[in-house]
């Protein structure tokens, strides 16, 4: 292995928690009671929690072991498709923490608020600029969240009109989300097979669309990383007969500042902070997953709303029609803190190129590697790119195989076997924060992979070999799951 | 995954194009699933059984196997009440990748003794895979 | 690259978007500012926040300040969690999983429950996955009844889930004790469900035992939640005590308030459950080599497998949240969290006391743990803007909440919260 950045390092075994320590030690600095022990006595009084007792170095060294177990952004590049996995700058996680922001409390007068409702409204109007969209609802904690946020609102907004409509078009491309929040709602998902070209077919909109049916959830670009370029068409025949649009707003990093979303003729978006805002994803979570909608939906957004009166921000939480809270307070503030940084850092013309460049990149990655892996749909990509695994099969080479081997070059895989329409997907998103030498780097380690696929088949079986760890057994967890350790 | 000729297919069972067997014993009916859809499945983590006593229509969902990263329903051949189901699976539902016909799933009480014959002979069913 | 990629410009890039989808001008946001000016303008924000310069904040109602230990902060802070996504390639994020793995043990011994997974949103959304999936076990029942002493958004944002569906909710009242009365459970039909908060809303610690009993007579499953997760240093667990399903919020444990987020909901239950549970979790398994390594297990639950099947439609939860956390937990240790739940009951009494002496009237006589409830006789709103002045936030106004409880405010004292300037507090009422 000559190309990828890839190469051995020592690693520390760490245990688990409990498996170190010693009762008595702790990392805590304990204030002294200044007030008198108060009796506890009654049945509710219990004997305290068995948890393991740990110094501080011993906490510090246990996660900071662990930590070295991962890979990050800040490692390497992470090319995982759909998650838009980019740079994310370092001050901005520093402005979420500053005092008066971190010790803020979400239940106090709106006059002693006024900082935090501030940066509230305003980043609701970013991103209504951004998408072209009416208004912003910012409390959804994720972009799943976000969707079912839409779903309700849809919900309601058939209610208030009198409507029954109990179906809703997903195409087969779509998140598994997407149909998961559509059922919450009540809605029966009707799947929709994308056509030949890997686009969704207005004329299967049209076959299914009725007034039965509340609408479409579209995701545009696609997962397969195509715009939808009869979007129009499709939205007009879904609007024609009463029904709304659902934008997943999942790849917008490939639109700022080039699509208007509303223009699309979508009604209700949901964004991903944590992707496209470069917030970071924190291993799993926390997100952020506003949405934006059309004036048609204003009056179904969550509430409370912060609204601006003269010079002050105020929450208004009596909107009849309004679908009520969606979180306890005002969704992952914290993460919303560094989308409007990154907002501001960024600015109008940056944010355009932002878009540019990821879907730049992405069209390198495609016309480099399109001779040594089968493209999907050979059609103009935006910020993703779909291969897949066709032209290894013969060599017994899966994905997969060709997945874990790039963790030995030291990169993160891709998003792998998704879509589902794509049989073994291989699925690159590089984002516009890899240089051309990242990137080259990668396309040349993607190709050692290949080429090792025919003549040496059975190392890509075999492979990771660099990390801590080697496949995992899922099956093995699957079977007699251990959820918990044994303290 | 195995190439059709690989696969094993009882001549003396009756088939269903949901992948599952029938096996007549008395006036009971044998239900398991085929040697194809055992190794689409891939390995069996977890079986999801009806109760006993349940009663189900023909082509109606009894129950649902999962793999690590699939889930498969499963179809009730024909119609009737379950009388048993192999307890065996609950712990070790790999048995089912083991043997898919010596490890069956449930027994039936057909309440429409006419949709057994109706079923597809180990050729049929074999062209359903082809085809 | 333009080259390689076969366009003379950037704009060529996007030559098949259609006219009609195109945007028209520029973005209508600020920027770009340096990274001088943005500090200049975020601090900006924070100076018009009157927690800035608070000197003591003695207000909780589902978002508390506690001290967090400068190692976890720390730690924490490591990219190599932070910037990164979820485990979906288990050799290259051992360390979150098995992170994860571990909070799940820690949540799940707290709570007294067998699993626990990696996390909702928050405590709110916690309560109302908790709620479907009750209504998911109990599958013939239609109906769930909640404690009106939950805390008022999580009541709300179980509403809001339960909205679209047919399922109906019945709110249980509120005892003079302050405690949830169960009295009129048997005349709700079809109950699938029963949910709780302890300590509840009115920082009132509520009979759990006696509830599970009178609960699982009924053949309802019994959800607990909580907003205040330290008080279970002190306390019987909701689990030992006989809880179906053990859901809330986690904030308290080294996740700063951030004006409510972004916070942790934890999640737990009996492990015959598990299949029905939402959201994901870390199993133990092993590698090629037979060593020891964690996974994302169960997925078959979960919304990229079964779609409109799946349990929830979570999929981003609130993982550096939970690691968080974990190590909290782990730096206080088992001695520790009871130390420090015990010194948040002192204060609380300590307060509650001095103020009952200068002329309070406790609404609620059933034990507490770090928050309470209190009327007076004077015009506590006037007391609370002079406090105000001197950088104390005293209290909640309820009313705001509970029509019922006017001029009734709600305190909060955890370790945070001194002696001396409880004392200045209870001057001001006094006089």
């Amino acid at each position: 292995m000559s190309n990828g950045p890839g190469i051995s390092g020592l690693i520390l075994d760490e245990p688990l928690l409990w498996e170190k320590g010693k009762p008595g030690r702790t990392g805590f600095s304990m204030p002294e009671s200044d007030v008198p022990s108060a009796p506890c006595e009654g049945s509710w009084y219990g004997d305290g929690v068995d948890l393991p007792d740990l110094s501080e170095v011993d906490v510090i060294r246990h996660y900071t072991r662990l930590s070295q177990y991962n890979f990050a952004i800040d490692t390497g590049m992470y090319p995982l498709g759909s998650c838009t996995m980019k740079y994310n700058p370092k001050l901005h996680e520093k402005l979420a923490s500053l005092a008066p922001i971190a010790a803020a409390h979400p239940l106090l007068e709106d006059e002693l608020s006024q900082g935090m409702l501030r940066l509230i409204y305003e980043l609701k109007q970013f991103l209504a600029a951004i998408t072209g969209m009416d208004q912003v609802s910012l409390q959804p904690a994720a972009g799943a969240q976000g969707e079912l946020t839409a779903m309700l609102m849809f919900a309601a907004y058939f209610r208030k009109k009198g409507e029954q409509r109990t179906k809703i078009i997903i195409p087969d491309t779509a998140h598994g989300t997407n149909p998961a929040s559509a059922a919450l709602c009540g809605f029966t998902a009707v799947s929709l097979p994308s056509g030949p070209r890997g686009y969704v077919e207005p004329v299967d909109v049209a076959a299914r669309m009725d007034d039965q049916t509340a609408g479409i959830m579209l995701t545009n670009p696609n997962t397969l990383g195509l715009f939808e370029e009869s979007v129009r068409e499709i939205t007009d025949i879904v609007h024609r007969h009463g029904g709304l649009v659902y934008g997943d707003g999942a790849n917008m990093n490939a639109v700022m500042g080039i699509v208007d979303i509303k223009r699309c003729g979508v009604d209700a978006l949901h964004l991903n902070l944590h992707k496209t805002f470069s917030t970071p994803h924190g291993g799993g979570g926390p997100g952020a997953g506003p949405v934006c909608v059309v004036d048609e939906l204003v009056p179904f957004l969550p509430t409370p709303v912060v609204e601006k009166d003269g010079d002050s921000y105020r929450l208004v939480d009596n909107l009849p029609d309004s679908i009520g809270r969606v979180h306890g307070f005002f969704g992952n503030f914290s993460v919303l803190v560094k989308a409007y940084c990154y907002i501001l850092s960024m600015g109008p013309e940056n944010l355009k190129k932002a878009s540019q460049l990821a879907v730049l990149n992405a069209g390198y990655v495609k016309e480099a590697l399109r001779d040594v892996l089968h493209l999907a749909f050979d059609r103009p990509c935006m910020h993703e790119c779909v291969f897949s695994d066709k032209l290894q099969r013969g060599d017994k080479v899966t994905t997969l195989d060709m997945a874990k081997a790039l963790i030995d070059h030291g990169f993160h895989p891709p998003t792998i076997y998704f879509p589902l329409v794509v049989p073994g997907a291989i699925m690159i998103e590089p984002t516009e924060t890899e240089s051309k030498d990242d990137l080259d780097t990668f396309i040349a380690s993607f190709k050692e992979v290949v080429a090792q696929s025919s003549t040496d088949p059975e190392a890509l079986h075999e492979a990771p070999r660099r990390p801590k760890l080697r496949r995992l057994d899922e099956t093995r967890a699957a079977r007699k799951p251990k959820l918990t350790g044994d303290m | 995954m195995k190439e059709l000729e690989e696969l094993n297919l009882p001549g003396e069972l009756m088939y269903s194009k949901d992948h599952e067997w029938a096996k007549k014993e008395d006036d009971t009916i044998v239900i398991g699933i085929t040697d194809y859809a055992q190794d689409q499945l891939g390995d069996i983590v977890f079986a999801e059984m009806p109760e006993v006593g349940s009663s189900f229509e023909q082509g109606e969902e009894f129950g649902t196997l999962e793999s690590v990263k699939a889930v498969s329903e499963i179809y009730l051949p024909v119609s009737g009440e379950i009388i048993a189901i192999n307890d065996a699976l609950e712990d070790e539902p790999e048995l089912i990748n083991e043997d898919p016909y010596e490890n069956w799933i449930v027994v039936v009480r057909p309440s429409k003794e006419e949709q057994f014959d109706k079923l597809l002979s180990r050729e049929e069913y074999l062209e359903t895979l082809t085809g | 690259m333009m080259e390689a990629v076969g366009i003379d410009d950037l704009a060529g890039l996007f030559s098949h978007i259609p006219d009609e989808c195109r945007f028209a001008g520029d973005i209508e946001v600020p920027g770009p500012l340096t990274e001088w000016d943005l500090t200049r303008r975020l601090e900006g924000l924070g100076q018009s926040m009157a927690v800035g310069h608070a000197r003591a904040v003695l207000l909780g109602a589902g978002s508390y300040h506690h001290y967090i230990p400068e190692a976890v902060k720390s730690v924490m802070g490591r990219a190599e969690f932070l910037t990164s996504y979820t485990p979906y390639q288990p050799e290259v994020s051992q360390g979150t999983l098995q992170g994860i793995f571990e909070f799940q043990t820690l949540i799940a011994r707290l709570l007294g429950v067998q699993v626990a997974n990696a996390s909702m949103y928050d405590g709110g959304s916690a309560l109302a996955e908790a709620l479907l999936m009750a209504l998911r076990i109990k599958r013939k029942k239609t109906t769930v009844a909640i404690s009106r002493a939950i805390h008022p958004h999580y009541r709300q944002v179980v509403k809001t889930y339960l909205a679209p569906s047919s399922f109906t909710i019945v709110e249980l009242p509120v005892d003079a004790s302050g405690r949830t009365d169960l009295s009129g459970l048997d005349k709700i039909d079809e109950c699938a469900a029963v949910a709780l908060q302890s300590p509840n809303f009115f920082g009132v610690i509520e009979d759990l035992e006696q509830a599970a009993t009178v609960i699982h007579d009924r053949d309802a499953l019994f959800v607990s939640c909580f907003s205040e997760p330290l008080a279970y240093g002190l306390l019987r667990s909701p689990g030992s005590l006989g809880a179906d399903i053990v859901c809330g919020e986690g904030q308290s444990f080294g996740i700063a308030q951030s004006f409510g987020g972004a916070g942790l909901g934890l999640f737990g239950c009996r492990s015959e459950f598990i299949r029905n549970m939402p959201g994901r979790v870390v199993g133990e398994t092993v590698d090629m080599d037979g060593k020891r390594g964690f996974v994302l297990t169960l997925s078959t639950r979960e919304q990229h497998i079964r779609r409109e099947k799946a349990t929830s439609n979570i999929c981003s939860n609130q993982g550096i949240c939970a690691l968080t956390a974990a190590a909290y937990l782990a730096a206080l240790g088992g001695s520790g969290l009871r130390q420090l739940a015990k010194l948040n009951y002192d204060k609380a009494a300590y307060l509650k006391n001095g103020l009952r002496e200068a002329g309070g009237k406790l609404l609620f006589e059933a034990p507490h743990f770090n928050e309470f409830v209190m009327r007076f006789d004077v015009d506590f709103t006037s007391v609370r803007a002079k406090l105000m002045d001197k950088g104390i936030i005293a209290g909640l106004d309820c009313t705001r909440f509970y029509p019922e409880y006017e001029g009734a405010f709600l305190f909060c004292a955890t370790e945070t919260v001194s002696r001396e300037l409880m004392d200045e507090l209870i001057d001001e009422v006094r006089q």
